[in-house]
């Protein structure tokens, strides 16, 4: 790791897509079904070198797009977990005191009396590279292979840790007091995820380009349901489709996730059922919803209950 | 009407210009965009076609949008600016020979075998258009309803350039030919037929949701073309301003649309979560207790004695008790509705919540919001069930409070705090202020919340003033962004 690098300036690297279409394509391929907002916005961000801010309801695809990203590219995914309470040591960098403790005290059990003239030279020493232990973020950036780096529900941390990742996000650099600057060898594709549990501040937002992923539209949740679930017929995956829609017009507590409808047509699958009806639907409805409350209302309005 | 496309920007630096009044008008609808947001937005466009329509508009939103809630805005604004670029959305006679023309002829051809309906569809029979609205609906297919849609507002929407009517006549006038309301029944009959029998109830009430999800979208083409049409005859400034409304955040609850109604239902959900999270952390966050000793103690054993590392007590949350009385009559109801919604989603930040609902009798409703945990269904028996009306139904804030203070007002003590929603629009009644006077003495606080703009305050019959010299603040509560602040201010 250098402190200024000499190498090329990463912002020149070769861009990593051709096209939107290329994009949307080799997505595809790795099974993630994109739409046009999706893949076009992936595009722009490694255009413009920007991280992209993905937002919307739970179990609609967001950690999986970052992960699909770092398959097609190639990439290392590199992913920093949010929670309350995280802080720089745990996202960035922490210095390895104890290795600084030992090797301070082999220093002095060398020839058992202290010499002082080194103490400077053991005050750099023990603020270099080998005691650094870098975290996801840090890591990132020094990375000599591709990187994707995911900061997953961004809005878990308080909004003082936020501040946190701006630099890395708008600059590609980290500022350690003791080291000085660390600049990004290549220039990763980020991506944050966001549930919207808080509004984040405007500095984070205005850095990031802005990815609103929503339930999908019903040809594309058919596509998705036909490509993860091997077997499927192109008519269940259309009914399955259709009852979701329906199900999620109601203004339930929590509307199924796509991760919901994979997990219900894969249940349908095990049960060999070739077409839902009425019966079926209702006795296999807790899968797609969680709340009493909601399997009571979905029954009641898909005309179900005798 | 003349073909306007690419007066204002095929030579060059015109995309920029393009942009900037693209940018002013986002602003001037309420938006916040930054600078850095609009130079991201000018890089954007270099690295995306304008040609790939859809690419282009979500390249543009998201460097310049950051708020799903604003995506509509940003949408009609995008349309009114962009409408005119590109080859298939020019403005023709139907003639042209872009691909929509040429898909439309190709369904005239179908349509009638003989080929003797060349040109728009002046030369059809109100029976073949529909039978060919019919088919294209049937087959759900973008292409044919966007052509439909094209030579529909062409014959039927009568537009003349420069005419001062806003899209909806135009609107009006298209569909009003068209008779999309029976179009939905029968289109069910022809599925009916087409599956030879029966449909179970779950299978009908799926065909019927895709078949008005199709009628919506065919209505949306007509509503896109009507606005392309009027914004090449008047240009896009004054275009969007015609279209602006106002952020979900800031529609005003007593005007509310009933489409505006929608949204804003649908923009409490997500707001209050986020305002249920911030006030938990604010109280997880706040100040410590008082000093621990018994731990202190504990602790000071590791420093050999000494209490290096004081211990404090988990700081005791105090809770305030709410007890909420509104007004539900007439223009104030959706206000209160709303109001009662988010004190219920975030119920668990008080240690008690009661409501009272009143027109000119009064009547407490917490056991709906008790009994289930669906809000939206105890609104709906707050509407319906509570007893309010004590003698013809008008607002009287007098014998309510009045009737409230001699059964209820024992209830108020020191940790309660009160609030009234209201425009307190008495009917020229008794006002009975006193009952406020006496809550405040006994109560904690009390606050009046007012949908009214302020400056309507006081005029006519309303008489916040008097009510309100005796409670610790009037709020004007007008929309979300209003009612979210002073819900923070109360827990």
């Amino acid at each position: 790791m250098t402190t200024i690098p000499d190498a090329a300036n990463p912002a020149d690297a070769e861009p990593r897509f051709e096209s939107v279409q290329q994009v949307r394509d080799s997505l595809r391929d790795a099974q993630y079904l994109s739409d046009d907002g999706i893949a076009g916005i992936v595009y722009l961000a490694d255009r413009l070198q920007k991280p992209i801010l993905v937002e919307g309801p739970a179990g609609t695809g967001k950690t999986q797009l970052a992960k699909s990203v770092a398959d097609i590219t190639g990439a290392k995914l590199i992913r920093l977990q949010c929670y309350e309470g995280l802080d720089e040591s745990k996202a960035l960098y922490e210095w390895n005191y104890k290795k600084q403790l030992l090797r301070i005290q082999t220093e002095k059990g060398a020839d058992g009396v202290e010499q002082g003239e080194d103490w400077t030279d053991v005050r750099d020493d023990i603020f270099s590279d080998e005691f650094l232990l870098t975290r996801p973020l840090l890591e990132a950036i020094t990375s000599d292979e591709p990187v994707v780096l995911l900061i997953d529900e961004v809005d878990r941390v308080e909004v003082e840790t936020e501040a946190l990742l701006l630099e890395i996000l708008s600059d590609y650099q980290v500022s350690i007091p003791e080291l000085g600057t660390i600049v990004a060898k290549q220039i990763p594709l980020v991506f944050l995820t966001s549930n919207n549990t808080r509004e984040l501040s405007e500095a984070l937002k205005r850095r990031c380009l802005y990815l609103h992923v929503d339930y999908p539209q019903l040809e594309r949740e058919k596509a998705i349901v036909l490509a993860k679930t091997p077997g499927i017929t192109d008519n269940l995956a259309d009914q399955i489709a259709r009852v979701v829609r329906s199900i999620r017009q109601l203004d339930l507590k929590k509307s199924p996730s796509v991760s919901e409808t994979l997990d219900w047509a894969r249940t349908l699958m095990l049960l060999n059922i070739e077409t839902i009806d009425e019966q079926i639907a209702k006795d296999t409805l807790n899968i797609l919803l969680k709340y009493q409350t909601d399997i009571a209302k979905a029954t009641k309005e898909l005309s179900i209950d005798e | 009407m003349t073909d306007l496309v690419g007066s204002h920007t095929k030579q060059p630096g015109g995309m920029l210009d393009l942009l900037n009044g693209f940018v002013v008008e986002l602003r001037n609808a309420g938006l916040p965009v930054s600078l850095t947001e609009n130079l991201d937005a000018m890089q954007a466009v270099q690295h995306i076609p304008i040609e790939d329509r859809d690419a282009f508009k979500y390249a543009l939103g998201a460097t310049l949008i950051k708020n799903h809630s604003h995506w509509r805005s940003f949408e009609t604004v995008f349309e009114v600016y962009f409408s005119l670029r590109g080859p298939e959305y020019k403005i023709g006679d139907g003639d042209g020979d872009s691909a929509i023309d040429d898909l439309w002829r190709e369904m005239q051809e179908q349509q009638q075998g003989e080929g003797q309906g060349q040109g728009g569809m002046d030369g059809m029979t109100p029976e073949e258009i529909a039978k060919m609205l019919m088919q294209a609906l049937m087959n759900g297919d973008q292409g044919m309803m966007r052509a439909m849609a094209k030579q529909a507002v062409q014959r039927f929407a009568g537009m003349e350039p420069g005419r001062p009517v806003g899209g909806t006549y135009y609107l009006y006038r298209t569909l009003r030919n068209l008779d999309l309301d029976n179009m939905l029944d029968k289109m069910m009959q022809a599925s009916k037929e087409e599956t030879g029998g029966e449909l179970t109830s779950l299978e009908e009430r799926l065909e019927k949701e895709e078949f008005n999800d199709r009628i919506e979208k065919f209505k949306g083409e007509i509503e896109a073309e009507i606005r392309r049409r009027l914004v090449a005859d008047r240009g896009a400034e004054a275009m969007a301003k015609t279209l602006r409304k106002p952020l979900p955040e800031d529609v005003e609850f007593m005007h509310a649309s009933r489409d505006e109604m929608q949204a804003l239902k649908k923009s409490l959900g997500p707001l209050t979560r986020k305002l249920a999270a911030r006030l938990a952390r604010k109280r997880k966050h706040k100040r410590k207790g008082p000093l621990d000793f018994r731990s202190t103690v504990r602790h000071s054993l590791s420093y050999g004695g000494v209490p290096a590392e004081p211990k404090f007590k988990a700081p005791r949350v105090a809770k305030p008790e709410l007890i909420v009385i509104a007004d539900i009559s007439g223009s104030v109801a959706a206000f209160a509705r709303f109001t009662l919604m988010l004190v219920y989603a975030i119920q668990n930040q008080f240690s008690k919540v009661r409501s009272f609902v009143f027109i000119d009798g009064i009547d407490e409703v917490t056991d709906y919001f008790k009994a289930t945990e669906d809000i939206q269904e105890a609104i709906h028996r707050v509407n319906t069930e509570a007893d309010v009306v004590w003698v013809d139904g008008h607002s009287d804030y007098g014998h309510a409070f009045e009737a409230w203070w001699n059964e209820h007002g024992k209830d108020v003590g020191p940790k309660s705090t009160v609030l009234f929603l209201g425009d307190a629009r008495n009917n020229y009644h008794a006002s009975q202020a006193w009952v406020v006077k006496e809550i405040q003495k006994k109560a904690r606080h009390v606050y009046w919340l007012n949908p009214e703009p302020k400056s309507y305050w006081n005029t006519g019959d309303s008489i916040v003033g008097e009510y309100g010299t005796f409670t610790d603040g009037v709020f004007e509560c007008r929309n979300l962004r209003q009612l979210e602040s002073f819900v923070d201010l109360l827990a």
